[in-house]
């Protein structure tokens, strides 16, 4: 129920984004060059014509049932579930988002397994050498890497392993059914940049849970007891201090699969955030409100996702 | 009687004279022996200063930033000619290849550009966090909820896509509004959509704060006394924000900073010829393999401010802790 409310604003909001603020949507549906007499053409068939309300509405039945542009004999049909039509592209927006998203869906994934396995596992080693040389040059380079602008890990590793090198071949994007080997090539280097920035947080955010749950009088009833430190920290620490990591780490997926733009950008990988980017300098207005919400949408079920994990993970927290 | 009295009056001149110190002085004196903050602190000063005064800094060394120095390149792909870029006595950090344009000249500009877009963004997303984040928590019922969600929504919008898909097309909107087109009317944008994206994270931590304070007896006691809501909103919780504020502040300017280099960087930044450190950096990439200095210089500017922020930050943190040992 609540998630229908919230993506119910959602595309609202999202609509009203890119169609109430642009001074005139349809001046963008063509480019520089346009004649006025086409941009009046493509209002009256996309629509823009209409009162907002009207637009808005026929977009949400559009992504239900489908819908038609214009009418007579230039008419052409949006399957259901229609995101809208790129006049740049000549193609439907649901199309490209479909062929992009599994890109985006193996970038995601596979950045997300290192960076969870690494940053937690030096987040436990940092906090159980805490105060040591081990755990000051742990927080050391993680405070570097967490301060390294987006861009700066991907460009270096394109420059380096691949131009100077000469280790990996230039990224160019397969299925992974075409050429598992040239897939693999290629993802190595976008898994790793995204991993080593968003393991320098994890392994932050894990080191002061630990500590924090550490502290706490159950861990020494549970050593004192003679449980090994292995099940204490295992069993006892770390699931309690785990909460905030999964929080964290469901938003961060999810923020990912709406498309890792940068990482996308550099390895010239065509997932969702190449395609909003591709989009953005095309002005190419249906197929930008489309991943928006797209991405959006991601995020919003993560959201209640996590919210479900808890009481997985917590028995403190019960779900009524 | 005497020898009792000569007893009580003995022992409190062995212990040692305890001073009533508030938090704030405690903070105080815990950050001014931190050797890591005083040191980011110096150089956060040093980079505020230069780019203060750049324009009096680049006439003194008599450097600009937009004048071509065509001479000083080498004939064959216009790189620098001489080391580490065309470093000189006239060009203290290199020139630029392909222009000659003076690097150090470029940087004390883009610095003012750069910290005047994260400084004024983190201005209004902490005052907009603080009044919202108050508003929600201390007003139970229908404004909390609403304003629970507005927060919601907007933080599930992927911000950068959203950044990138919305400044073309508010652009034009804020120029519609005669402010001029160009970098005046991009640098507004770029402020405009990196508060209207940030505020949520601060107001949400606010109403958090504000929701368990209002439960405490001082707020009671406030209330008992017939205070006014606003006495109450300013007098009573806010000083008790200072910290989670302060400690939000220098976690947000560097990520701002960070932030407009990221955009720079896709191209979404001012114009050329005005320089940030994000589009400086974004120029230098692709001469990284022949100039890989003029790649340096930005990136080591940027680097500073960030660290020295989120070092900071760490340090006010710990500085802050009530958990801590008092000293």
């Amino acid at each position: 129920m609540l998630m229908v409310f919230m993506l119910t604003i959602l595309s609202i909001v999202t609509f009203l984004l890119f169609n109430a603020v642009p001074t005139d949507p349809a001046r963008l549906t063509c480019g520089k060059t346009c004649s006025p007499a086409t941009i009046e053409a493509n209002r009256i068939r996309l629509g823009l014509d209409q009162p907002l309300i009207t637009q808005y509405l026929e977009w949400i039945k559009g992504i239900f049932a489908g819908r038609t542009y214009g009418s007579g004999t230039a008419t052409f049909n949006c399957d259901a579930p229609c995101l809208g039509y790129s006049f740049r592209n000549g193609e439907q927006v649901t199309d490209m988002i479909v062929t992009s998203l599994p890109v985006t869906i193996y970038l995601a994934l596979g950045a997300f397994v290192l960076w969870m396995v690494g940053g937690i596992s030096t987040g436990i080693y940092a906090a159980r050498k805490k105060g040591k040389w081990q755990d000051r040059a742990i927080m050391g380079v993680t405070l570097v890497g967490y301060s390294l602008p987006v861009f700066f890990i991907g460009i270096l590793m394109l420059i380096f392993v691949v131009v100077r090198w000469n280790i990996l071949p230039y990224p160019s994007y397969v299925g992974p059914n075409v050429d598992t080997l040239q897939f693999l090539q290629t993802m190595i280097l976008p898994w790793i940049s995204l991993a080593i920035l968003y393991a320098a947080y994890y392994t932050r955010l894990t080191r002061s849970q630990m500590l924090d749950t550490m502290s706490e009088d159950y861990i020494r009833t549970a050593r004192a007891k003679g449980l090994p430190e292995k099940i204490v920290l295992r069993k006892h620490a770390l699931r309690a201090g785990l909460t905030p990591i999964v929080t964290s780490a469901g938003l961060d997926l999810a923020g990912l699969l709406g498309g890792a733009v940068i990482t996308e950008y550099i390895f010239g990988l065509p997932g969702l955030g190449r395609l909003a980017i591709g989009a953005v300098t095309e002005y190419d207005l249906p197929t930008i409100t489309a991943t928006t919400l797209v991405a959006a949408t991601f995020v919003i079920v993560a959201n209640i996702v996590v919210d479900l994990l808890y009481a997985a993970i917590d028995p403190r927290v019960r779900l009524q | 009687m005497a020898r009792k009295n000569n007893d009580v009056l003995e022992v409190p001149q062995s212990v040692t004279v305890t001073v009533g110190r508030t938090l704030t002085q405690i903070a105080w004196l815990r950050l001014r022996r931190d050797r890591v903050a005083k040191v980011c602190m110096a150089i956060l000063i040093f980079i505020a200063f230069i780019a203060i005064f750049a324009p009096l800094i680049c006439n003194v060394l008599k450097i600009d930033p937009y004048e071509f120095n065509s001479a000083l390149l080498s004939d064959d792909g216009g790189l620098p000619s001489g080391r580490f870029g065309g470093v000189s006595l006239a060009h203290p950090l290199g020139i630029e290849p392909l222009t000659g344009r003076d690097i150090l000249a470029r940087l004390l500009y883009g610095s003012r550009i750069s910290l005047f877009i994260a400084v004024t963004a983190t201005a209004i997303t902490v005052v907009t966090g603080v009044v919202i984040g108050i508003l929600a928590g201390n007003s139970r019922g229908r404004l909390d909820t609403f304003l629970s969600r507005v927060m919601d929504i907007t933080l599930a919008f992927p911000l950068l896509l959203v950044i990138i898909a919305m400044s073309p097309v508010l652009e034009q909107r804020i120029a519609s509004f005669g402010i001029p087109e160009g970098n005046s009317s991009r640098i507004v944008t770029l402020i405009l959509v990196l508060s209207v994206f940030g505020w949520p994270y601060l107001a949400r931590l606010i109403r958090g704060q504000v929701l368990s304070l209002r439960e405490r007896e001082f707020v009671e006691a406030a209330i008992s006394i017939g205070s006014s809501n606003r006495r109450i909103l300013f007098k009573e919780l806010l000083p008790n924000l200072w910290g989670p504020i302060l400690i939000y502040t220098t976690i947000a300017l560097p990520g701002l900073i960070g932030a407009e280099a990221t955009l720079a960087f896709l191209g979404i930044s001012v114009l050329p010829p005005t320089a940030t450190w994000g589009s400086m950096l974004q120029e230098s990439v692709s001469y990284f393999s022949v100039d890989p200095f003029y790649f340096f210089v930005p990136l080591t500017m940027l680097l500073a401010a960030v660290l020295s922020f989120n070092l900071l930050g760490d340090a006010l943190r710990d500085a802050l802790d009530p958990k801590a040992g008092r000293m």
